[in-house]
């Protein structure tokens, strides 16, 4: 059999097995080698990331020693604490007037969030402002524009190239005139162009809270779960143009697992917000550590 | 763990420079070599199937007699390392297909976000620069404003959108066929709304345009930077629409794209071509060699040769060289200069194509920033031609002028004759001493 054959069976093997090779692990007699290996593999089939998989891994062993922990079963409760324990945080309360600002790469469904962000608003009785601040992608505000329409509020937009800081100083304007609750700021995906990305950021940033210095001002990187340990770094480059508080992780109704949360709550302390978990307005739902990691193993 | 992820490359290069410093190995040290390929290989998001065979199948050919009695081992370890990535992505570059019927029918497909829009503009591109007439047809009818996007992609190319607003998208797909050569166009791209692979009613939405377009080819666009899950979306497009190839999107920036690797591991199909930033004519075709190369950190020449090459004429080339031997560079060559630059794209991803440079260059390198690209081309348009030969009579109150004249200020001026002087100074020596000579720059 060519390198080639063996592989591609190998593959279908573990997709076929995936689930049922979980509970062998949990159901195995010993807490042995091979019950690591299989959880090892489990972490890494979820995006964990070998890094954040071997600590994890390891604080399992300790635990299992020191408690003296016999069974899969248990083990398996103490896998699921010592995750929790990674990615839950204490996220302080909204304070009003509010303005979030969602960041992230391209296609990672920064758009959507701010569509589904404003409708959940919207439900909670807020008044809401949208600024299409993503004045780069081809129609990305004509597609923001249907998404206010949707959920109701009024989206503040210019022509495609403008200077998206000009969109959001309007946005506030609006919103300062008005009284509004909550301004939205949706930006466009960068990838790697990093001087424009971060002085476009800063700038906003700065238009913000020189135009609402009492505002509670939050900034949100929007992960894909679908991403692997890019995300990591994605998370470090946006994190230095901005000051994140948080994260969205979107597309969490496919098959991802969208385990590199893990590693990012791990190296970088950073808490997932809100989960998306379809294409519907109110697919947006706030994040459950404990409902997560039991999605996860 | 405060690890912050090194990129393939460079821990491939860590790794090999360990082995470089040894000689001879023993199995233990091959082994603990696996296990950091190992790691490499899943932090570039390389499913972890894929690395336990891969690494495996590497160990078995490394840890043999000859890798033992040869005396460059770490020569033969890169080489069969880089042999099995070549031969797991694909031993060549695959081209696409063409229908003997008119027209050509390209229909792509893939999760949302996957940048299937931008990726129809960019291959329609490539393939207008091979005089094909290309006409896009519009069958994202769910997305708001998918069919707006697709317009202004088209817009950009010069070519023409075919759409029949939000109606059932095989009807839409259907009558764009005969459309096409009708009214002059040879190939057909369609554009399909993004969709999960679960998803089931629309995964048989796209099973029906297969069956009423008949496509030449069905292109599978994925994320350059889909993690595990990759295997899993690609094994069921497959399977669903028998795809024929395979197109990575944003394989730039930090992006390491091991679901590349995975991909056609699981499904056999070919990786036809790679979109590697948010210009238009930012598409490749994909070469596996090339990649390996790349992922191993043995540099990727061709493809800056290439780049050099469609963006610096031969001309060119001889006649700075015949400048710089005579000393008489000015600032109108620097000026060339800098648009063959940016014509080349970004110096970052340049420099990690040469070999050596690999990964040593991340942070010290200058960024090129498009728009500091057109002030400082403001600058020196705003200069005499005198003043652009001999950049020394360039004092004080022509400084001024030339800010006011481009819009600029003098400290930026300044900027710029400064930096004009440090690369005069750099390819003076570059020239005497080639790379070496480079080194006390950085």
């Amino acid at each position: 059999m060519g390198f080639f054959q063996k592989i591609a069976e190998g593959i279908k093997k573990t997709k076929d097995n995936f689930q049922k090779k979980l509970y062998f692990a949990f159901s195995a007699r010993a807490l042995d080698d091979e019950f690591y290996e299989n959880l090892e593999e489990a972490l890494l089939a979820a995006d964990m990331g070998i890094t954040a998989s071997e600590s994890v891994i390891d604080q399992l062993r300790d635990r299992v020693f020191e408690e003296k922990v016999k069974a899969p079963e248990d083990a398996k409760e103490l896998l699921k604490e010592i995750l929790v324990g990674d990615i839950e945080f204490d996220v302080p309360e909204y304070e009003y007037p509010l303005v979030i600002l969602l960041s992230g790469v391209n296609g990672v469904g920064k758009t959507t969030a701010v569509g589904k962000l404003a409708h959940m608003f919207k439900e909670q009785g807020k008044s809401v402002v949208v600024a299409a601040a993503d004045t780069f992608r081809a129609a990305a505000s004509e597609q923001l524009e249907v998404w206010g329409q949707r959920a109701g509020v009024r989206v503040v937009k210019h022509g495609e190239g403008s200077d998206p800081a000009a969109v959001v100083f309007d946005a506030i304007s609006s919103a300062k005139a008005k009284g509004t609750d909550v301004v939205l700021v949706d930006t466009a995906g960068r990838l790697h162009n990093k001087v424009n990305l971060m002085n476009e950021l800063k700038k906003i940033c700065r238009v913000v809270e020189r135009e609402l210095p009492d505002a509670d001002f939050r900034k949100y990187l929007v992960l894909d779960a679908t991403t692997g340990q890019n995300a990591v770094a994605q998370a470090e480059v946006f994190g230095e143009a901005v000051d994140l508080d948080g994260i969205i992780l979107t597309k969490l109704d496919g098959t991802a697992k969208g385990g590199v949360v893990v590693a990012i709550s791990d190296e970088l302390e950073l808490p997932v917000l809100y989960v998306g978990v379809g294409e519907k307005i109110d697919d947006l739902i706030p994040f459950d550590a404990k409902d997560f990691v039991d999605a996860l193993i | 763990m405060a690890n912050t992820f090194a990129s393939l490359s460079d821990r491939m290069n860590h790794i090999f420079s360990k082995l470089r410093n040894k000689g001879r190995l023993t199995e233990l040290e091959i082994k603990q070599a696996m296990r950091e390929i190992r790691v490499a290989l899943l932090e570039a998001d390389v499913n972890f199937q894929v690395v336990k065979q891969f690494v495996a199948s590497v160990s078995e050919k490394a840890i043999g007699e000859d890798i033992l009695k040869s005396l460059t081992p770490d020569q033969q370890i890169i080489k069969i390392v880089n042999e099995e990535l070549i031969e797991l992505m694909g031993s060549k570059t695959q081209k696409l297909a063409v229908s003997d019927r008119q027209p050509t029918v390209y229909m792509m497909c893939g999760l949302q976000g996957a940048g299937k829009t931008t990726m129809c503009g960019k291959l329609a591109l490539y393939l207008k620069k091979q005089n094909k007439k290309v006409l896009l047809v519009a069958c994202d009818i769910y997305r708001p404003a998918a069919i707006q996007q697709l317009k202004v992609v088209a817009g950009k190319v010069g070519t023409e959108v075919f759409e029949e607003g939000q109606i059932d998208p095989v009807k839409i797909a259907t009558d764009s066929i005969p459309y096409a050569p009708k009214n002059g166009y040879d190939t057909v791209i369609i554009d399909t709304a993004g969709r999960l692979h679960i998803d089931e009613t629309l995964m048989g939405e796209l099973v029906n345009v297969k069956k009423a377009v008949k496509p030449t080819e069905i292109l599978l666009v994925v994320d350059s930077m889909t993690g595990q899950d990759a295997v899993t979306v690609a094994d069921t497009f497959n399977k669903t629409l028998d795809i024929t190839g395979v197109i990575m999107t944003k394989l730039d920036g930090d992006t390491r794209g091991g679901a590349a690797l995975s991909i056609k591991a699981v499904t056999g199909k070919s990786i036809k071509f790679c979109g590697i930033g948010e210009k238009m004519e930012e598409i490749e075709p994909f070469h596996p060699d090339r990649m390996a190369s790349r992922i191993l950190g043995m540099g990727d020449v061709l493809t800056l040769i290439e780049k050099a090459e469609s963006a610096y004429s031969q001309e060119q080339a001889m006649n700075l060289q015949k400048k710089l031997k005579e000393n008489s560079f000015n600032l109108e060559d620097y000026l060339e200069q800098l648009e063959s630059v940016g014509k080349m794209g970004n110096l970052g991803d340049m420099m990690n194509m040469i070999p050596g440079l690999a990964g040593k260059m991340k942070g010290g390198m200058p960024e090129i920033n498009e728009k500091q690209l057109l002030r400082t081309k403001a600058i020196i348009q705003s200069m005499t031609p005198k003043e652009r030969r001999n950049p020394d009579i360039i004092k004080a109150s022509r400084r001024k002028r030339i800010a006011a004249g481009s819009g600029t200020s003098i400290q930026e001026v300044n900027q710029l004759l400064k930096q004009f002087e440090l690369t005069k100074n750099m390819m003076s020596r570059m020239q005497k001493g080639g790379l070496r000579g480079l080194r006390g720059l950085f």
